[in-house]
C-alpha cells in the first residue's frame, strides 16, 4: 500500500488525508473506563489479561472531495475504530488527520505506542468531535428518541449556530430530499428501519459536513428495505460534495456504494482499489470468500505457480515471483476417472461437503488442493457425490488467474 | 380432574403462605385502622382549622424547596458518580448514601453541630451575615434536603448508568459540546428517572421528622411540619392526629400511584 505522507502543517489540500494509528491494550487505564469500582482488584486482573492481546490499527487514508471510500473487512478488523478516530470519538495513538487542510488530531510523540490520553499536553493538536466538520451515520442510527424527525435533523444546524426557525426550515428541506417530508413530526420509535436510516442520513448531511462517515449504514435493515435504501443512499452519496468514508462488512454495499475499496484485516489495509480490481484479484481469503473465488498463495515461475502446499498449477499468463492464483468454483470440472486431453490441472480430491448454492451445488473438495467446485444437480447425481467420495478435479489453465502477491 | 387454577393454588406451600398472609395483615391493618377511626363527618371542618392548614402549607413549601435544592445539587452529584472517572468515587458514593441509613435524629444532631451558632459554618454565618439557621424554616428545608437528596441521587445515577452514552457521542458529532449534550440529549432522555427521583425525594422530605425536630425544633407556623404536628397532636388531640395522618397517607398513596410503574416494576 502506498500511503500519502501526512503533512504536519495545515495545507490547502481539500478532502481527507489521514494516517490512523490506534493502539489498544498497552495502557491498563483504558480498560478501566467501564469499571465501576476503581479499587476492585479483579478489575485490575482483568485489565492485565486484556493487555496481552493488543490491537493496532494502522491505516493510511486519502479521500478526495466527492469521493466515497469503503473500508471493507471482517468484524474486529478495526473499521469502526478507524471511523471513530476520524470522528474524534477516539484519539489517535500516532499519525494524524487532516480534513480540508485543517489538522484535527495529532499526538505529540509519534512513537507509535500512544496512551490514548487526549489531554492537551500530549497532543500537538486535538479538535473535539463537536468542532469537526463531520457527519456520522451510526450503525443503529442513534436518533434522539425524545425528538421528532424534524428536530433530530435540525439538531446539528442548531448546535452550529443556526436560528431555530431557519434550522427547522433546513431540516424540513433535508427530510424532503430523503422523501420523508410527511414524517417530520414522527418520533424515531414511530419510524420504520428504512425511514430511520434516511432520517439519520438527513441528520448527518444537514450540517454540510466536509467528511461524511457511515458505519454499516444498511446492516440493521431487512433484505428488501436494504435493496431500496442502498439505491437511495447511492444517490445521496453521489450528491454529497464532501468526502465520504463507509464502513461495512458487506461486499455488496461496498461495491455498489463506494468509488474505491480498502480491504482491512487485523488493523491493516491488505488491498485497495476499485470494485473491479478488488473482486477480480482478491488478495485475502476473506475477499476471495466474499466474491466466491478459490484463492492460493504461491510462487510463480513462467506459466506455473508452485503453491505453498507444494501443488503446481498451470496458468495461461506467464508470471514470476510471489503470486496469487485464483479460479472460480464454476471453472472446476469433476470426473469419476482421471480425465485426459488438453493440458490442464487435474488432481485427485475427496468430497468433504455438498451444499445447495443457487441453482447448482457447491462441492467442497479436500486433498492436495482444498477448493470449492460448482456442479449441476444432474452432474452431482451422475457422479454420486457425497461426503467421503473420491473424485478427479480439473481446471483449465486459462481459467486460472495468476497475479503478483 | 383438577383445573389449572386449583392445581396452581395447591402449589403454594403453607410454610410460605401463612407468614405472607400474616405479614400482609400487619402492613395493611394499621392503615385500615386509621381509616376506621377517622372522624369522617367532621373531616372538612377539621381540615380547615388554621393550625392544620399552617402545618400543611409549611410541609408542602419546605418539601418542595428541599426537592428543588436536591435537584440543583443532586443531579450534578449523580452525574459525577455515574460518569466521572476519579479516584475515590466508590467512597464518595458510599458517603452520599449514608443519610439513607443514618437515623434522622443523628443527621439532625450533625446538622446542628455544623450550622449551629457554635458550628463551623454556623458561627461564620452568624458573625459575617448575622444569620442564624437552627430552629428556622430554613433549617427545616436543610434537614429535609439532608435526608432526602440521596434518594434523588441514587435514582438519577441509576438512570444515567442506564442511558446509552453513544447518544452523547452522536450529539458531539452534530456539534454539541459536553454541556449542551447533557442538557439537550442526556437530561431529556433520563427525565423519567429524574422525575421519579424527585417524587421520591419530595415524599421523603414530606415525611421527615427526626432531623427536623432536632435541628429545627417544633414551632407552629415556622418549623412545625405535618409529621411534627401529628406527634404533638397525639398527646393532646387524638382526632387531629388522625386527620393529619390521613392527609399524609393520602399524599403517600398519590405518590405511590404516580410512581406505580417504576416503583412496583422490578428495576
Amino acid at each position: 500500500m502506498d500511503g500519502h505522507p501526512v503533512n504536519p502543517e495545515p495545507h490547502p489540500q481539500q478532502g481527507l488525508d489521514a494516517h490512523l494509528v490506534v493502539v489498544r491494550g498497552t495502557n491498563p487505564k483504558r480498560g478501566n473506563e467501564s469499571a465501576t469500582d476503581d479499587s476492585d482488584r479483579s478489575t485490575h486482573r482483568r485489565n492485565a489479561s486484556r493487555d496481552d492481546q493488543t490491537f493496532r490499527l494502522d491505516l493510511r487514508l486519502r479521500v478526495e472531495p466527492g469521493e466515497t471510500v469503503a473500508l471493507l473487512g471482517p468484524n474486529g478488523a478495526g473499521k469502526t475504530t478507524a471511523l471513530r478516530a476520524l470522528a474524534g470519538l477516539e484519539p489517535l495513538s500516532d499519525g494524524g488527520i487532516i480534513l480540508d487542510g485543517a489538522l484535527l488530531d495529532r499526538p505529540r510523540n509519534s512513537t507509535g505506542t500512544g496512551t490514548g490520553n487526549n489531554s492537551a499536553n500530549t497532543r500537538d493538536r486535538w479538535v473535539p468531535p463537536e468542532h469537526r466538520r463531520i457527519g456520522v451515520v451510526f450503525q443503529d442510527y442513534l436518533l434522539f428518541p425524545h425528538l421528532n424527525a424534524l428536530d433530530n435533523v435540525a439538531f446539528g444546524p442548531r448546535r452550529r449556530g443556526t436560528g431555530r426557525a431557519e434550522a427547522r426550515g433546513l431540516a424540513a428541506d433535508r427530510l424532503a430530499r430523503v422523501g420523508l417530508a410527511d414524517f417530520a413530526k414522527r418520533r424515531p420509535s414511530q419510524l420504520s428501519g428504512g425511514q430511520a436510516q434516511r432520517v439519520a442520513l438527513a441528520r448527518a448531511l444537514a450540517t454540510d459536513p466536509a467528511l461524511l462517515l457511515l458505519d454499516e449504514p444498511l446492516a440493521a435493515l431487512d433484505a428488501r428495505t436494504r435493496l431500496d435504501t442502498r439505491v437511495e443512499l447511492h444517490r445521496h452519496l453521489a450528491g454529497h460534495a464532501g468526502a465520504a468514508v463507509l464502513v461495512t462488512h458487506d461486499p455488496v454495499d461496498a461495491l455498489m456504494l463506494a468509488d474505491r475499496l480498502i480491504v482491512i484485516e487485523d488493523g491493516r489495509a491488505v488491498q485497495e482499489g476499485d470494485a473491479e480490481a478488488v473482486t477480480a484479484r482478491p488478495r485475502t481469503d476473506y475477499i476471495a470468500r466474499l466474491v466466491g473465488l478459490n484463492l492460493y498463495r504461491g510462487t510463480a515461475s513462467g506459466r506455473t505457480v508452485v503453491l505453498e502446499s507444494g501443488t503446481v498449477l498451470a496458468t495461461a499468463e506467464p508470471l514470476d515471483g510471489p503470486a496469487f492464483a485464483a479460479f472460480a468454483p464454476s471453472a472446476v470440472a469433476l470426473f469419476r476417472d482421471e480425465p485426459d486431453g488438453s493440458p490442464r490441472n487435474t488432481w485427485r480430491a475427496s468430497v468433504s461437503g455438498v451444499h445447495r448454492h443457487g441453482d447448482h451445488l457447491r462441492v467442497q473438495l479436500d486433498g492436495p488442493l482444498r477448493a470449492a467446485a460448482d456442479v449441476t444437480p444432474a452432474a452431482a447425481a451422475h457422479l454420486a457425490l457425497a461426503p467421503g467420495r473420491d473424485v478427479w478435479a480439473a481446471v483449465k489453465a486459462t481459467e486460472i488467474r495468476a497475479y503478483p502477491a | 380432574m383438577p383445573t389449572a387454577r386449583t392445581r396452581r393454588r395447591r402449589r403454594i406451600p403453607a410454610a410460605l403462605l401463612a407468614p405472607a398472609v400474616l405479614g400482609l395483615a400487619f402492613l395493611i391493618l394499621p392503615l385500615a385502622g386509621l381509616l376506621a377511626r377517622a372522624p369522617w363527618s367532621e373531616l372538612p371542618a377539621r381540615l380547615a382549622e388554621p393550625a392544620m392548614l399552617d402545618a400543611l402549607r409549611l410541609s408542602l413549601v419546605t418539601a418542595t424547596a428541599a426537592t428543588a435544592l436536591s435537584l440543583l445539587f443532586g443531579v450534578p452529584i449523580a452525574w459525577l458518580l455515574a460518569r466521572g472517572d476519579f479516584p475515590g468515587r466508590s467512597l464518595l458514593r458510599a458517603l452520599v448514601t449514608v443519610p439513607l441509613v443514618l437515623p434522622p435524629v443523628v443527621g439532625g444532631v450533625a446538622l446542628l453541630l455544623v450550622f449551629g451558632r457554635n458550628g463551623i459554618v454556623g458561627s461564620w454565618l452568624h458573625d459575617r451575615f448575622d444569620l442564624t439557621i437552627p430552629f428556622t424554616t430554613t433549617a427545616v428545608v436543610l434537614a429535609m434536603t439532608f435526608v432526602s437528596m440521596p434518594f434523588l441521587i441514587v435514582s438519577v445515577e441509576g438512570a444515567l448508568r442506564g442511558a446509552d452514552t453513544r447518544f452523547e457521542e452522536a450529539a458531539a458529532t452534530l456539534g454539541a459540546g459536553r454541556w449542551t449534550a447533557f442538557t439537550h440529549v442526556t437530561l431529556p432522555m433520563i427525565a423519567p428517572g429524574v422525575l421519579a427521583g424527585a417524587v421520591l425525594c419530595w415524599a421523603r422530605a414530606l415525611g421527615e421528622f427526626g432531623a427536623t425536630i432536632t435541628f429545627a425544633g417544633n414551632f407552629p407556623g415556622r418549623t412545625q411540619t405535618m409529621p411534627l404536628a401529628v406527634y404533638l397532636a397525639l398527646q393532646t388531640d387524638m382526632e387531629a392526629a388522625i386527620v393529619l395522618s390521613l392527609l399524609l397517607l393520602a399524599v403517600s398513596v398519590i405518590v405511590l400511584a404516580s410512581l406505580r410503574d417504576r416503583w412496583t416494576a422490578t428495576p
